[in-house]
């Protein structure tokens, strides 16, 4: 029998085997070229398109104020938010069944590779090709500098809010690529998953405050409700983008807005989204391979 | 389970030693009563079987009989529902990390990553073994060596042909050097020239010593180097023991080629109610018939047909080789009752 060490070089504790093969063979496919291209070719497009309206409509090409290159700022940040959200799930509720499917699954799960090593990397590789997009997007960004009105604090935690948006949603990709036997059906749940994101969360928010509104009799809403719209990742990146936003919204209804909210309405959808993430990975790890029984005899 | 047991059973582990290793020699495989159901279906009924360390098991049984089932326990990609399956000592509900050290696993259907190069397909999986890249850079030469794939070090998977897709994924299983090696109808799909390099690397393998559990249909291909062959149906195993008894237990069945001159269909739908008559086969001629009786119900039979007007052109008893006799097994005959 061979003994089990593992090599000490600093390589293999950061790289594990499946990183490294999941680095390999999706740097090897045309898909992950094209992927890329499309992506950069549709923010751009956005950009580009919103700039030439912004100039039209300002009617002076020659100088632009900070306050319209805020707009495009906001603009661009929505249409990546939306980008990404579309994105996500696509790259990462395939990379379990897919691997079934490949009928290459068994045979990785019979090796020495502990599930989590095997969920982590997954989903380490996914997020690190999408890292490798939202950055190549950047340049897109710098033209938005060029004009001035954002601060780089604002940019960097977008960015960051990318990248934890980007870890829900492949952690929910992830968990129904192992627990559903199909790609197919796992891309369509996680692409249900994050539609509701996004439009059932405001939907339920906004139906929450009409009855309360109609239970109560009057104009202002109960303070809880209004949370619902943390768990909305649209409304909880714009918190980011204006500050206020969370005051006006969390005091709505009461009309006092003396105090500051204890958490940013972004901070909330981290908090909460932090620990369904973690349950995702968690359940993804524990299902990866059949439960074993402990009581076998 | 108390903390008292799993710090005996994490002790057994770091130690790489089975808990029943110490008491002597321990049987490379060990089932005991081994159920597996999806649902209402039951792929395997209390299924016992032991093998010994570096002999050549052939499982024989159709498909569907519970031969990938038992096969995916042993490889720790199922659990069962009841009974329990040891591999060197450890159960693999138990110990299933230490299981996969020990064992090299050849499904029947797999896939391969089609953008590596067989060199770093292999790289791969002996780095998920936990083998250092120097051993690997040794080994690797060594094993394409083996499976005759050395001039294919740098060609990438999906440009191979499927035997040798085959022998790579084998090499897979070696890459480790694993005790028990479990393969799952490594020679499906095979034309007779990869299949006959396929036998020539197993051979290859018993001699070095290792236990090899392997499923086929071309069996009787392999009946020289396999040591026992067990016949599973409907998830029990219906016949054990070494090929020459199971040859000889099988001699006694026949085949027989009755040419009729006219009515071939009534004939077939006579013999068919026949004592003896395992299976039938028309062709434009005649029947084959199986029968599973002796000399005399064989003359009672042709009596019978005589007597029920069949007016017969010829009758003669084909030589039984193994390919027939394990069609006859695993269509659930009643050659073994």
């Amino acid at each position: 029998m061979r003994n089990d060490t593992v090599s000490k070089d600093w390589r293999s504790k950061l790289i594990n085997p499946v990183l490294d093969k999941e680095f390999r063979l999706r740097m090897r496919t045309p898909r992950t070229m094209w992927t890329l291209l499309a992506y950069l070719f549709a923010i751009g497009l956005f950009a580009l398109s919103s700039i030439y309206l912004l100039n039209m409509s300002s009617g002076n090409a020659a100088s632009f104020n900070p306050s319209e290159s805020r707009m495009l700022f906001y603009f661009l940040s929505f249409v990546q938010l939306g980008l990404i959200s579309f994105m996500a799930p696509g790259l990462t509720a395939g990379v379990i069944s897919g691997e079934r499917e490949r009928q290459t699954l068994n045979l990785l799960l019979t090796t020495q590779q502990s599930s989590t090593t095997i969920i982590l990397s997954k989903l380490l590789s996914s997020l690190s090709f999408m890292i490798l997009i939202v950055i190549s997007t950047l340049p897109v960004y710098s033209m938005v500098f060029l004009f001035g009105g954002i601060s780089p604090a604002q940019l960097l935690l977008i960015f960051f809010f990318y990248l934890f948006l980007m870890i829900v949603i492949g952690a929910f990709g992830i968990l129904f690529s192992t627990i559903v036997k199909r790609t197919m059906i796992a891309v369509i749940l996680t692409y249900g998953v994050t539609l509701f994101l996004y439009a059932g969360t405001a939907l339920i928010g906004y139906v929450a405050i009409m009855v309360s509104m109609q239970v109560s009799g009057s104009s202002a809403s109960n303070e809880w409700i209004v949370h619902i719209f943390s768990w909305n990742p649209a409304v909880a990146m714009y918190s980011i983008l204006d500050p206020n936003i969370t005051r006006e919204i969390v005091y709505s209804g009461s009309g006092s807005t003396a105090s500051e909210p204890f958490l940013q309405l972004w901070q909330e959808f981290m908090l909460i989204y932090l620990v369904l993430a973690a349950l995702a990975i968690w359940l993804s790890i524990r299902y990866l391979r059949p439960r074993m029984k402990q009581s076998g005899k | 389970m108390n903390k008292a047991e799993q710090t005996e059973i994490k002790v057994e582990q770091e130690a790489g030693v089975s808990p029943e290793q110490d008491q002597g020699a321990v049987p490379m495989i060990e089932i005991k009563g081994l159920s597996k159901s999806f649902g209402s279906f039951h792929a395997l009924k209390s299924l016992d079987l032991t093998i010994a360390r570096g002999k050549v098991f052939g499982f024989v049984g159709p498909n569907g009989a519970g031969k990938s089932t038992t096969m995916s326990i042993l490889a720790t990609l199922l659990s069962p529902s009841s009974g329990y399956a040891k591999v060197d000592g450890f159960d693999v509900t138990k110990h299933p990390a230490e299981v996969r050290k020990r064992i090299g696993y050849m499904p029947d259907f797999f896939g391969v990553y089609d953008q590596f190069k067989a060199v770093e397909y292999l790289h791969f999986y002996g780095a998920s073994y936990g083998i250092p890249k120097k051993e690997r850079e040794e080994l690797i030469p060594q094993l394409l060596e083996l499976v005759n794939l050395s001039d294919k070090r740098d060609a990438y998977v999906d440009t191979l042909s499927r035997g040798m897709k085959q022998r790579l994924c084998l090499a897979r299983c070696l890459v480790h050097d694993p005790d028990l090696l479990i393969l799952d109808e490594p020679a499906s799909g095979l034309d007779p020239r990869a299949r006959i390099e396929m036998r020539e690397i197993l051979l290859e393998l018993k001699a070095m010593g290792k236990t090899i559990i392997i499923s086929s249909h071309i069996l009787p291909e392999l009946a020289e180097m396999v040591d026992e062959i067990g016949v599973i149906e409907h998830g029990q195993m219906i016949a054990q023991g070494n090929v020459s008894e199971i040859q000889n237990r099988l001699r006694v069945k026949r085949i027989l080629y009755i040419r009729l001159l006219e009515r071939l269909e009534e004939a077939e739908q006579f013999l068919q109610e026949q004592p003896h008559v395992t299976r039938l086969m028309r062709d434009e001629r005649g029947i084959h018939v199986h029968f599973s009786g002796q000399d005399l119900e064989q003359a009672e039979l042709i009596s019978e047909l005589i007597a029920a007007g069949y007016r017969i052109i010829s009758f003669s008893e084909g030589q039984t080789n193994l390919e027939d006799v394990f069609l006859e097994i695993t269509r659930g005959g009643d050659g073994f009752e």
